[in-house]
């Protein structure tokens, strides 16, 4: 079988408008309906560029989830981190008697 | 003091023939100056800068000085910096002053180095070209309409202009090499787990790897002594013992076999880049290396693969910013929900939005295997393919990048092109392996090309010892940008 080029597309269209609105909604990110609109051909192209990924025969291939088989280390359960929750909240939008701020959720 | 190696500098500043405070007044003076059109610092904070300098002198009096005391050095801005504005190069982060130092930040206070300033970058790292970035693009040098690659393009700029002898640079997809080799310097990307990620604001956890940027291998050898070490805050930092890696620099590379990937010269190569890696590999021949052809087959899933991966863990990494513990907040909004949807709608750029919709999408329900797991066992692919290619060559070269630095705004409207030109660097980063770019010539338009030398894991004293031999035969890192003492706003 011939190797497939770096440039090669794919016309497969994965995504719709109403896809990429849920996806906002789940990566909380507010969007107009022109940007949706402007994400969805990007997307697509993207995609486009992903789906060549089909191509490859990964048949008991194990999924490498990170670059170095290691373990990871165990360390004796003390205390290691002092109280710095005034330095952290410094820089915090709002915050009142040591809490941040933020709108009631529960009424 | 321009031209001068960290070695140099730092003997000039033992024999006082400088002092730390001068030396650094002199590279805040040309910051100044030339950074209005280069754009390659967000921050500069003389004040403090100087402060640190004169503890540096105070500790170069005493006789406790480091090779790195009293030496400025300019860190990317995706590096915790105690006092600093600390800002990723995006307005989510622009109100953001570090409570804390990273851990490689860390590492050179406790060297006595200054830290001279923070450089722009793409916007949480996410970009190969430096223009993502909510304080606007930085330039190349060499030609100020072209980009300086990216993401860590502030730091190669200010290297390659001289506004600073050194810089600090993260590798997620190429973003130190892609630049060093777009501005005509040097700059390693180490084996993943040397450096500790603690501190260095998080793009693609199990990919991300900060290095170091500089005009030369020798330079660069001095910064890793430092960067590198265990840090246990950071779960993937490697307990290995502490290496030198300067110790090889002087050694003979005769003999040394070294590797050409045939899929790396194929279709999509600049015939401008190909003549000058060409020379490079000639160059080695006669040094007395073997030149052998190798294959890394699934070369063309790297890309495809990264764009996977890295957007599913930044996806998962950029949820913490959410406007309520720091960050951008936007002023308007109803409740809860609508407070996050905002604060993260206008405080991220078009960039980091498209990787956080592209991550959210494969990791969502019904796509995880296809997209998510496809791609992790592509990487296995990948590494396979480094760990077979090394069994026949000790280090690989090649392109660090297809092209010479492309135009500003020539590939800012199209995400794909824009993501094909990380196609020589990324599988590296899926590997986990070290990676280097050092200047070797120049394309088109006077631009600079760079020579990629890839290791096999932990190899980077023998990288650098190859880097280093080649520097002492060819000028090509002496170059400096002919317009930069010119340009002025």
């Amino acid at each position: 079988m011939a190797p497939r080029t770096f440039f090669q597309s794919t016309s497969a269209m994965p995504l719709s408008l109403d896809d990429v609105k849920r996806i906002a909604v789940l990566a909380r990110l507010s969007v107009t309906e022109p940007e949706a609109e402007q994400a969805l051909v990007e997307l697509n192209g993207v995609f486009a560029l992903i789906e060549q990924m089909r191509s490859a025969n990964t048949k008991n291939v194990e999924p490498m989830s990170h670059a170095q088989d290691v373990m990871l280390r165990l360390r004796p359960d003390a205390v290691s981190e002092p109280d710095q929750h005034e330095l952290f909240q410094s820089v915090a939008p709002q915050t009142e008697a040591g809490l941040y701020l933020v709108p009631k959720v529960i009424e | 003091m321009l031209n001068a190696t960290l070695t140099e500098l730092s003997q000039a500043l033992s024999a006082r023939k400088i002092s730390s405070a001068e030396l650094t007044q002199l590279f805040i003076d040309r910051a100044h100056s030339l950074n209005p059109a280069l754009n390659a610092f967000i921050t500069l904070d003389p004040t403090r800068s100087l402060e640190q300098a004169r503890a540096a002198d105070a500790r170069i009096a005493r006789g406790d000085a480091q090779p790195l005391t009293g030496i400025p050095i300019a860190h990317k801005d995706i590096f915790c910096t105690k006092g600093w504005l600390t800002t990723c190069g995006s307005r989510m982060l622009a109100n953001f002053v570090a409570p804390y130092d990273a851990h490689v930040v860390e590492r050179f206070e406790a060297a006595g180095a200054v830290v001279l300033g923070k450089t722009n970058m793409d916007e949480f790292a996410m970009g190969s070209s430096s223009e993502t970035s909510y304080y606007g693009p930085v330039r190349n040098p060499w030609d100020t309409t072209a980009v300086p690659g990216g993401s860590s393009g502030g730091s190669a700029c200010a290297v390659a202009a001289r506004l600073a002898p050194a810089a600090t640079g993260t590798d997620t997809g190429g973003s130190i090499r892609l630049p060093a080799s777009l501005c005509g310097i040097s700059g390693l990307k180490p084996t993943y787990g040397v450096v500790s990620r603690y501190g260095m604001i998080a793009y693609a956890s199990s990919l991300d790897q900060g290095g170091p940027m500089a005009k030369s291998a020798a330079d660069l050898a001095l910064l890793l002594n430092t960067m590198a070490g265990f840090d246990a805050r950071d779960s993937t930092s490697l307990e290995r013992a502490p290496e030198d890696y300067s110790r090889n620099l002087e050694r003979s590379v005769k003999s040394l076999r070294l590797g050409l990937p045939k899929e790396y010269f194929a279709a999509g190569l600049n015939a401008d880049v190909a003549r000058a890696i060409d020379a490079a590999v000639a160059q080695f021949r006669g040094m007395g290396c073997e030149i052998v052809e190798i294959s890394l087959p699934n070369t063309q899933l790297a890309v495809p693969a990264y764009y996977v991966l890295a957007p599913a863990e930044a996806s998962s990494n950029l949820a913490r910013y959410d406007g309520a513990r720091y960050g951008y907040r936007a002023t308007d909004y109803r409740d809860l929900r609508e407070m996050y949807m905002k604060s993260r709608a206008e405080g991220f750029g078009p960039e980091v939005k498209r990787r956080i919709l592209i991550g959210t999408y494969v990791l969502s329900h019904g796509y995880y295997d296809a997209y998510y797991l496809q791609a992790q066992r592509i990487r296995r692919l990948i590494a396979r393919d480094f760990t077979q290619a090394f069994e026949h060559c000790d280090l690989i070269l090649g392109p660090t990048s297809p092209s010479v630095a492309f135009d500003l705004g020539a590939k800012s409207g199209d995400p794909v092109q824009m993501y094909l030109s990380d196609i020589y660097t990324i599988g590296v980063n899926l590997a986990g392996l070290p990676g280097m770019s050092i200047p070797c010539g120049f394309g088109e338009g006077g631009r600079p090309v760079g020579l990629q030398i890839i290791g096999n894991y932990f190899d980077e004293a023998r990288m650098l010892n190859t880097a280093h031999q080649f520097q002492r035969d060819t000028d090509w890192h002496l170059r400096m940008p002919s317009g930069v003492e010119g340009i002025r706003t």
